[in-house]
Formats: C-alpha cells, sequence, structure tokens
C-alpha cells in the first residue's frame, strides 16, 4: 500500500478547516445476543453460538433482548440524550455473506436515544462539546476470514469462511452530529471523544470496553473545509479504527492526505477508506454515497419498543458518576500531578489504583506499583493489568513494603509469585523466604567477611573514598540473596570500616 | 367397518379415547388412501409413512399405559410445507429449498407432536405461498378433488386438497392474503386464518410478515376449533405473539351448537365484497344463507367498508416489500441448492444470483422485483409508506363495521374454482381472486371460510367468509358452527358427502418395459 502524497499539518491548517464525525459501535456485553438466545461469547469453536434466528434460517423470528434495551438507554442517557417514548427497529438491506438475513436489524428514523451532549476536556485544558444525533440498538455481522490471499483481505482469498457466532450481538451506535472548530486540535478531539465513550459505557458496566478485541469500533469522518467557504467539503469514512492513538493517527492522515489532494487541484471521492495500524495510513474502501439504497422498512417482525417514563427515571437513578467527574474527584482526592494522573487513566488503571487505596494503601505507592511492575508484567503477557491481580493483593504487598518486610526488589519477587497463583503476598513470602534479613548480627558477620576478602577496598572506604563501599555492599546482598535492605548494609559497611581500623 | 377416513377427527378422538380403534389404524387408513389417490390430486409433497405409523404406535402405547392424552392425540394430520419440520424436508414449494431438512421444528408443529397428533407428510403450496392455484409450486400443481382438471385454490391448495379428499382429517396452512381461506371455499372444506399474533409464526418460511398466519384447516368448523386450540396462544420465540389468554375454540363452537345461537346476532353485509365480479352461483348461494340466517334470527346489516376497494393495491405493495427483505436470505450460503454460474469465476455474489435466478420461479421474482422497487429510496413514500395508510383506513372501516354488528360476511373468494392455466398469464385476474380475503390480513382480524353449497352452474363448492374483530376468533367459531348446523341441516348432508369419489389409480409399468 502506497503512502498518499501529505501536506504538511499545519500548512493543512492554514488552508481548511478540519470537519469531523464519528460512529462510534459499542458492543453490549449481555449474557445472550439482540435478538435470540444464544450466548453472546466467542472462543468457542465456529458457528456455535447459532440458531435458526441468528444464521437466518428459513422461518427464524427475533424477539428482541430486554437487557440490551435497558443497556441502550442507560448509554444513552448518560450521553445526555433524549429517550424515545416509541422506537422502532428497522430492516437496513444489503446482500454480503457476513449477514445472514442479508438485512441488518437495525434502526432508522426511530432510534432508542437522540439529541445528547458530551463534554471532552483535551490535554490543554479546552472543553469541547460534541453533540450526539443518535444512539441507535443494531446487531452485528458475523465474520469473515479470508484464506488464500497474502494480505487477508478478500482481494487475492482463494476462498472465504464465515463464522456467525458474532452475528447477532448487540450493537449501540453513536452518531455524532459534525464536529466543527475542532481546527488543529482535530486529532486529538477523536482519540479523546472515542476515549471517553469507551469510559462512559466501561463505567455503566453495558460493554467490556475493549478496543482491542472490537468491543468499541470507531469510523472517523473526515472532512475539509476550505477557508473562507461555507461549502462543505466532500467527506470520507475510515472504518474500524479500533485503537484510541490510532484514531489520533487516522484523523491526523486524513487532513494532510485530503489537504495535499485538493490543493493540487484533486477531488475527494466519497468513500469508506481502511486504516493500517502498521504502516499508519489509509487506503480506499467501497466508494460511499448519500444515494446508498439499503431500502429501509420497519422490522415487521418485531413490535415497537416503548420504554415507560418510570422506567426511564429508574434507569437513570441508576446511572454512576459521570467519568469526567469521577476524574477530577479522584484525582483531588489522590492529589497527583497531571502526568501521574494521566499516567494512570491512559493505562486504564484508575479503578484498580482506586480499589488499593481503599483497600488501605497510600495514593502514590497504589499509583507507582500498577503503572510500573504490575503493567510492566501486564505487557509482557500481553494481558490488560488489572486482569493479572487484584487491588487486594496488590495493597497487601505495599503494606509489607511500608512495614519494611520486604524491600521493593523483593516485592518485586513476591508480586510474581501472587501472579503465579502461590497465594496472598504473606504466603508467597513465607512459601520463598523472601524476609528482608534485619538481624543485624548476620549482616555484620557478612560484611566482616566481605571486607577480609578484600582488604584494597577496606583501605580505600579508610582513605575516604565511600563509594569503593559498593563492592563489599555488593558482595554481602549476593551472599544475604538479596533479602537485605542495601541502605542498612551500607551503614553497616562504613561502621564496620571504621571500627576496624 | 367403519370408513375411518371419512370421519371427522372429533369422531376419531373419540373412538381412539374409548380405544374402539387404534392410532396405528387410523394413520394406516389415512396413508393407504393417500397412496391410493395422491398420485392424481398431489396435495403432498412428502409423506412420511413409516415415521407416522411409528409415533401412532407410540400413542397408542401411551394410551394403553394410561397416559393423560389431549383430545386430538393420535389423530392424523397434514402440514403445510411452509412449516420448518426437523423430521421432513421443508420447501415452501420452491426449487430453492429442495431437500432442505431444517435443523427444528415451527412451534406449531411442536405443539402439534407435543397434544400426540399424527404427522402424515407435508402438503404442496404454491412457490413460498405465492399464488391461489398451487400452480405456481415448483413440484407441480395439486388438483381439486372435485374436479381434476381444477386448481385446489392457493397457496395452500395442498392441505385444502388433503382434507377435502380424506387423504388427513385435519391439516396446518398459513394465510397471507387467504391462503388458507380460498383453498378451503374452493375445495369445499373449512379454513381459518385466527387473529394476527394469535399462532406463532415462528418456524413458518416467512412470505410477508406483517400479514402472515398459520391456521387450521379441516372439513367441520369443530375439528377447526380442536386444532386452533392445540396451536395457538403466546410463544416467546414470535416477538408478535400476543400474551393474551384465550378462550376454549372448542368450547365456542360447541356453544354455536345450541338452539337458537344465531337468535339475534347481527351479520353485516359487506356492499364492497358482493358486488362486481362474482359468479353467480356464488352470489346466488350467498344470498340463500343470508336468507336462512334471517330465518334463524340473525339480524343482517348492511355495512359499508369504503376503503376495501383499495386493499389489493394496499396489499400488492407491502407484501411483496416484506417479501423481497423476508426471500434475501436464500442465498446459497447456509441452506438450500447451491447453483454455480455457468462461466466466469465464482463469486460468492455470482453464486448466489445464479441460485436465485435458478431456484426460484417466476411468481417469486416478479414479487421481489415489485417490492424492492416499492422499498426504493425515492418511492417508498409513496407506495410503502401510503400502502400502510390504506392499511390503517382498512382498520378503521373494521372498527366502524365492528361497532354495528357483531360479525362480517361475504363470499370466501368471488368465483369457484378454475381450470388449470386459466390465470397463469395473467397476475391481475390470479391477485383478484383474494379481494374478498386480504382485507382481514391487512386489518389483522379473524376470518373463516366454511362450505355454503354447490354453484348450480359448475356444480363446484363455495365458501361463506366470516370475520370478527380482532382477538374474538372464539365469535368466529360460535357463530360458524351455527352456520355450518343451519347449512347442512337444509341440505340433510354435509357439502363434502357430496363430492366425487376419487378411485385409485392404477399403477402401470411402462408399456415398454422398465430398467
Amino acid at each position: 500500500m502506497k503512502k498518499a502524497e501529505l501536506m504538511d499539518y499545519d500548512k493543512a491548517l492554514e488552508l481548511f478547516e478540519p470537519v469531523l464525525g464519528f460512529e462510534v459501535h459499542v458492543e453490549l456485553n449481555t449474557k445472550t445476543k439482540m435478538f435470540c438466545g444464544c450466548a453472546n461469547e466467542f472462543g468457542q469453536g465456529a458457528n456455535t453460538n447459532t440458531c435458526p434466528t441468528c444464521l437466518g434460517l428459513p422461518g427464524g423470528l427475533p424477539q428482541v433482548n430486554a437487557k440490551a434495551i435497558e443497556s441502550s438507554i442507560r448509554l444513552g442517557l448518560a450521553l445526555g440524550c433524549e429517550i424515545a417514548e416509541y422506537s422502532r427497529f428497522a430492516r437496513k438491506n444489503y446482500f454480503y455473506p457476513d449477514t445472514a438475513k442479508n438485512f441488518q436489524t437495525s434502526q432508522y428514523d426511530e432510534p432508542i436515544a437522540f439529541n445528547g451532549q458530551l463534554t471532552i476536556e483535551l490535554e490543554s485544558g479546552r472543553l469541547v462539546t460534541v453533540d450526539i444525533e443518535r444512539a441507535h440498538m443494531e446487531d452485528d455481522a458475523g465474520k469473515l476470514t479470508h484464506v488464500g490471499g497474502a494480505t487477508g483481505r478478500i482481494q487475492g482469498a482463494d476462498y472465504s469462511l464465515v463464522d456467525y457466532n458474532r452475528g447477532g450481538v448487540p450493537l449501540v451506535e453513536i452518531v455524532t452530529q459534525m464536529i466543527e472548530g475542532g481546527e488543529a486540535d482535530a486529532p486529538e478531539i477523536g482519540r479523546t471523544y472515542v476515549a471517553a465513550i469507551r469510559e462512559i459505557v466501561k463505567g455503566l458496566g453495558v460493554s467490556n470496553a475493549r478496543m482491542e478485541e472490537g468491543n468499541v469500533r470507531c469510523d472517523a469522518n473526515v472532512s475539509l473545509r476550505p477557508r473562507g467557504s461555507n461549502i462543505l467539503g466532500t467527506r470520507t469514512e475510515t472504518k474500524n479504527v479500533n485503537s484510541l492513538r490510532s484514531v489520533e493517527r487516522a484523523v491526523r492522515y486524513e487532513i494532510q492526505r485530503q489537504a495535499a489532494l485538493l490543493a493540487a487541484g484533486g477531488t475527494i471521492t466519497q468513500e469508506t477508506r481502511h486504516w493500517h495500524e502498521d504502516t499508519g495510513i489509509t487506503s480506499a474502501g467501497r466508494p460511499k454515497s448519500d444515494a446508498d439504497d439499503y431500502r429501509y422498512f420497519p422490522e415487521p417482525d418485531l413490535v415497537p419498543v416503548a420504554p415507560s417514563r418510570e422506567w426511564v427515571e429508574e434507569l437513570r437513578a441508576t446511572l454512576p458518576e459521570p467519568p469526567a467527574a469521577r476524574r477530577k474527584r479522584l484525582q483531588a482526592d489522590w492529589g497527583f500531578a497531571n502526568l501521574e494522573f494521566q499516567d494512570v487513566v491512559n493505562s486504564d488503571l484508575l479503578d484498580a489504583v482506586e480499589a488499593t487505596i481503599a483497600a488501605g494503601s497510600a495514593a502514590q505507592a497504589a499509583r507507582k506499583w500498577w503503572t510500573g511492575e504490575v503493567a510492566r508484567l501486564a505487557n509482557v503477557a500481553g494481558v490488560a493489568a488489572d486482569s493479572l491481580v487484584h487491588p487486594v493483593q496488590v495493597a497487601a504487598l505495599i503494606e509489607l513494603v511500608v512495614a519494611g518486610t520486604l524491600t521493593d526488589r523483593l516485592a518485586r519477587q513476591v508480586l510474581e509469585g501472587v501472579i503465579a497463583g502461590e497465594g496472598t503476598p504473606l504466603e508467597v513470602v513465607e512459601l520463598r523466604g523472601l524476609v528482608v534479613v534485619s538481624d543485624d548480627g548476620a549482616l555484620i558477620a557478612a560484611i566482616d567477611e566481605a571486607l577480609a576478602a578484600q582488604p584494597d577496598v577496606l583501605a580505600k572506604i579508610r582513605d575516604g573514598k565511600v563509594q569503593a563501599a559498593g563492592a563489599v555492599i555488593g558482595a554481602v546482598m549476593k551472599a544475604m540473596r538479596g533479602q537485605a535492605d542495601a541502605a542498612r548494609v551500607r551503614e553497616l559497611v562504613l561502621e564496620r570500616a571504621g571500627t576496624a581500623q | 367397518m367403519t370408513n375411518l377416513i371419512k370421519l371427522s377427527a372429533a369422531d376419531l378422538s373419540g373412538l381412539l379415547a374409548d380405544r374402539s380403534v387404534s392410532s396405528v389404524e387410523v394413520t394406516r387408513a389415512h396413508l393407504d388412501h393417500i397412496a391410493a389417490i395422491d398420485t392424481d390430486v398431489h396435495a403432498f409433497l412428502h409423506v412420511a409413512r413409516d415415521a407416522a405409523l411409528a409415533t401412532a404406535a407410540r400413542i397408542d402405547a401411551r394410551r394403553a399405559a394410561g397416559d393423560v392424552l389431549g383430545p386430538l392425540a393420535g389423530v392424523p394430520i397434514a402440514i403445510k410445507d411452509v412449516l420448518a419440520t426437523q423430521d421432513m424436508p421443508s420447501t415452501a414449494g420452491s426449487k430453492i429449498l429442495e431437500g432442505w431438512i431444517p435443523p427444528y421444528d415451527a412451534t406449531v408443529v411442536r405443539r402439534v407432536r407435543d397434544a400426540g397428533l399424527i404427522p402424515l407428510g407435508k402438503t404442496n403450496m404454491d412457490e413460498f405461498a405465492m399464488g391461489s392455484s398451487t400452480e405456481f409450486s415448483a413440484y407441480g400443481p395439486t388438483h381439486n378433488p372435485w374436479d381434476l382438471d381444477r386448481i385446489p385454490g392457493g397457496s395452500g391448495g395442498g392441505s385444502a386438497a388433503a382434507v377435502s379428499s380424506f387423504e388427513a382429517p385435519l391439516a396446518l396452512g398459513s394465510d397471507t392474503g387467504g391462503s388458507i381461506r380460498q383453498p378451503a371455499a374452493v375445495t369445499g372444506s373449512v379454513g381459518v386464518k385466527p387473529t394476527y399474533g394469535g399462532v406463532s409464526r415462528y418456524g413458518s418460511i416467512a412470505l410477508a410478515s406483517s400479514l402472515d398466519q398459520v391456521g387450521p384447516v379441516t372439513r367441520t368448523v369443530y375439528d377447526a376449533a380442536l386444532l386452533h386450540d392445540v396451536i395457538g396462544g403466546h410463544d416467546p420465540l414470535d416477538s408478535t405473539s400476543l400474551t393474551d389468554s384465550w378462550p376454549s375454540m372448542a368450547a365456542a363452537a360447541r356453544a354455536g351448537l345450541a338452539d337458537g345461537a344465531l337468535q339475534g346476532v347481527r351479520v353485516g353485509v359487506v356492499k364492497e365484497l358482493a358486488g362486481e365480479g362474482f359468479q353467480p352461483g356464488v352470489k346466488q348461494r350467498f344470498e340463500e344463507t343470508l336468507a336462512l340466517l334471517a330465518q334463524a334470527g340473525a339480524e343482517i346489516v348492511e355495512v359499508s367498508a369504503p376503503n376495501f376497494e383499495y386493499a389489493i393495491a394496499a396489499y400488492y405493495l407491502i407484501l411483496p416489500a416484506e417479501a423481497s427483505s423476508n426471500l434475501a436470505r436464500f442465498d446459497s450460503v447456509r441452506f438450500g441448492i447451491r447453483v454455480d454460474p455457468a462461466e466466469g469465476p465464482l463469486t460468492s455474489e455470482r453464486v448466489m444470483a445464479a441460485t436465485r435466478d435458478a431456484g426460484f420461479g417466476p411468481e417469486v421474482k416478479r414479487r421481489i422485483i415489485l417490492g424492492t422497487y416499492a422499498l426504493s429510496a425515492g418511492y417508498y413514500d409513496a407506495y410503502y409508506g401510503s400502502a400502510q395508510k390504506v392499511r390503517t383506513l382498512i382498520q378503521r372501516d373494521f372498527d366502524a363495521a365492528f361497532a354495528q354488528v357483531d360479525v362480517l360476511v361475504s363470499p370466501s373468494a368471488p368465483t369457484t374454482a378454475f381450470k388449470f392455466g386459466e390465470k397463469m398469464t395473467d397476475p391481475m385476474a390470479m391477485y383478484l381472486n383474494d379481494v374478498t380475503t386480504i382485507p382481514a390480513n391487512l386489518a389483522g382480524v379473524p376470518g373463516m371460510s366454511l362450505p355454503m353449497g354447490l354453484a348450480p352452474e359448475d356444480g363446484l363448492p363455495v365458501g361463506l367468509q366470516i370475520m370478527a374483530p380482532a382477538k374474538l376468533d372464539a365469535r368466529l367459531y360460535t357463530f360458524g358452527a351455527a352456520v355450518e348446523r343451519l347449512l347442512e341441516a337444509s341440505w340433510g348432508h354435509t357439502l363434502l358427502s357430496q363430492a366425487p369419489e376419487l378411485a385409485p389409480t392404477e399403477m402401470f409399468a411402462s408399456e415398454e418395459g422398465v430398467v
């Protein structure tokens, strides 16, 4: 895939105003699918979680999952939306083998939630309010695997396999109004907006919210309006941008690509584009026109959804504190500097740190352990940090360090033991015999031995070259198999060197 | 010995209950009759002889063991091929589903099995229930037992022919615009389209989702009521299934047999369903029936339903629109036949196109094209949107009519059974055959057809249609049973007793020898 001609970003901003729009698909974590009783889970064999309805067999009929309606309403409320008193599903008709019925059951002109607003805060502190046009419910398609080609894409493949386990999984699609005035912040607005959506659905508990697993998927619409013009440019829709960083990069790339093309006298084709994570570029997908005819009509197999106002208010009462407000409160409570706090947020460790502090740890220690050693081990294992170890265990570990039972170095070994399933930190300490040697007698014996073995070092120390003590400390720590507090050893070495004189 | 195949389901039920006959005997009698005459009638696409006898033996064993069984346990039944059956092919009369055996049973099939009925096989139909004659079946037409050169109605000609030729006492049908009632009318049998939502559609291969309804096909009103009680009621697998609790239809039908059941009943005659285009003999029998009803104490009231005039036009926009979408799933990927294009690459799109081209018949293609057009951007409001408004107006016409009367009546079909080929080249003429039955589907109200005599000019059966307000199916059975009793009393016999005996087909080996 060839990288397109790009215009310098600042230059692009001088000539054009970027206009954005986002469609974020959120996969709900209901137990069963949107329109049938099949399990909403993967990892089993292909096409195991299927039935006549989600396989689109003749005679199959949909039934609406009440939990999915509840989750959609809660999400709509969290986005500041109005909840429809009367909402209908519609059929979006198009032929594609991953869509078992050859229509998607979605919502058209009567979505469950509409007219919302979400204010996001950029790193500069700038507040941007994104208007939400609608949040509607629909079912997901199956998954196609193209076999035989070099790229894994359909072009060049020998054949394709289809797995309908994902077919019929409930989605909420959140559609923004046009976002204007973003200017040079446009890429960051994209990233921050999607991050905010992810945070909201996670806080609500309606989705697993893992972008890397496709629980939250973003389509980014970008167009450029020439400065001084009031006519919108032609937009492109970059599909399935599946990490926060990629949203930012994709928007930025499209701004630079479109600017170069327009400045050279070219025109933008209204089309979908693929995002290539590895090379950081977009490539043309299929042409998309506003006249795409999906022959929408109300789904006759489903009765309308008419949530009572009482129910909506009950659900409103279950909404958690909005993530932005919660962040503000936690940062103040914990006294973290901006960068420290951002680190926690970006690592998706707010809940873990909060729980660790609630279990008795000091805020800074909790932050340090989670964003440090736990995150490192999680990175090595390729899993999320908060799935590796329970906050209560981290708090217990921190307590052992504070009490002087463990040094940081020993604590890291204990952490590994806890993760390996050897038990609580205290149990690992006992099992592995990892307690700090705080018996000065044992340390002094080891120090005297080391000093005797290295008379030249002893001489240097006595000459006032205190840094030479390092060699002795090292030998002692080795003799103690690391289970000594290095600072105490240093004190004792200097003391013994003086005494021995 | 009694000729078992001539008995009603209710009579069979009695004999089975007191163990005068076994279900195996009853089932075998029907299977033998099918073997004897179905080469001529062609009501069945599939006969499950061994399975039916095995099921019958199980029911007999359960009865012998003292199990408490439902009233229809052990009674044979024929199932329209539009319904999914996990032990029999389910083709909906289409080539595209040739040989397809679903991995599941339709809810109504499950209920029929649970009630101990004996499925005999699957009955013929117009492809995907599109038609009024079964001539659009991909597997050849069904013949009317009254005259084998004539159509048995459609789309459910197979089920109607099966009961009227005594191949089965009961059958299941589906009715989108008259597919139960019109075949009942032209074969001299009884058919009921229940209130929309009264019977589950789960497992019924969809034609038009907002119009389809599964219902009983029988020879007597009481039998229909007994079967309705088995298949009706809420099904969580069908979102449009009503959650109401329903009264016993059988009890309602029995109430209609009481003396004076017709006294004071307000019977509305729909002006718009009794005018032009009706065969003289149909009109004559209808007038005579009204006179009998008046004599029996019913009050005959003419009512107007001005928007019925637009019913066919609206129906032929809504139905193809929904059908075009419902039939999209027939794409060769997961089930059914697969046809590769004659030349060129084998992409999924090209294989799908070749499969649909080879697998769908002409009427199906016609309606898919119509429906696709009607839903297209720019035409939606003018066509589908307007049709839905007409639908609302027709519902209001029904509301206004039922404010004045208890039931509405009309002839079930404008003519008696026509000859094969008569309307095949003129879709409009075929569509107009459903002028009387379509309004009930558009409004979701229940409708019944029962025999009201033979047209003098051709000696063929004529049906009376009765319609009741939505959810008042019970009223249909009470009134229907009363009318049936009244008419049979006036004739001195049942209508079907006048049908010609069908001689067993003699089977010959080819004169030129067989390989």
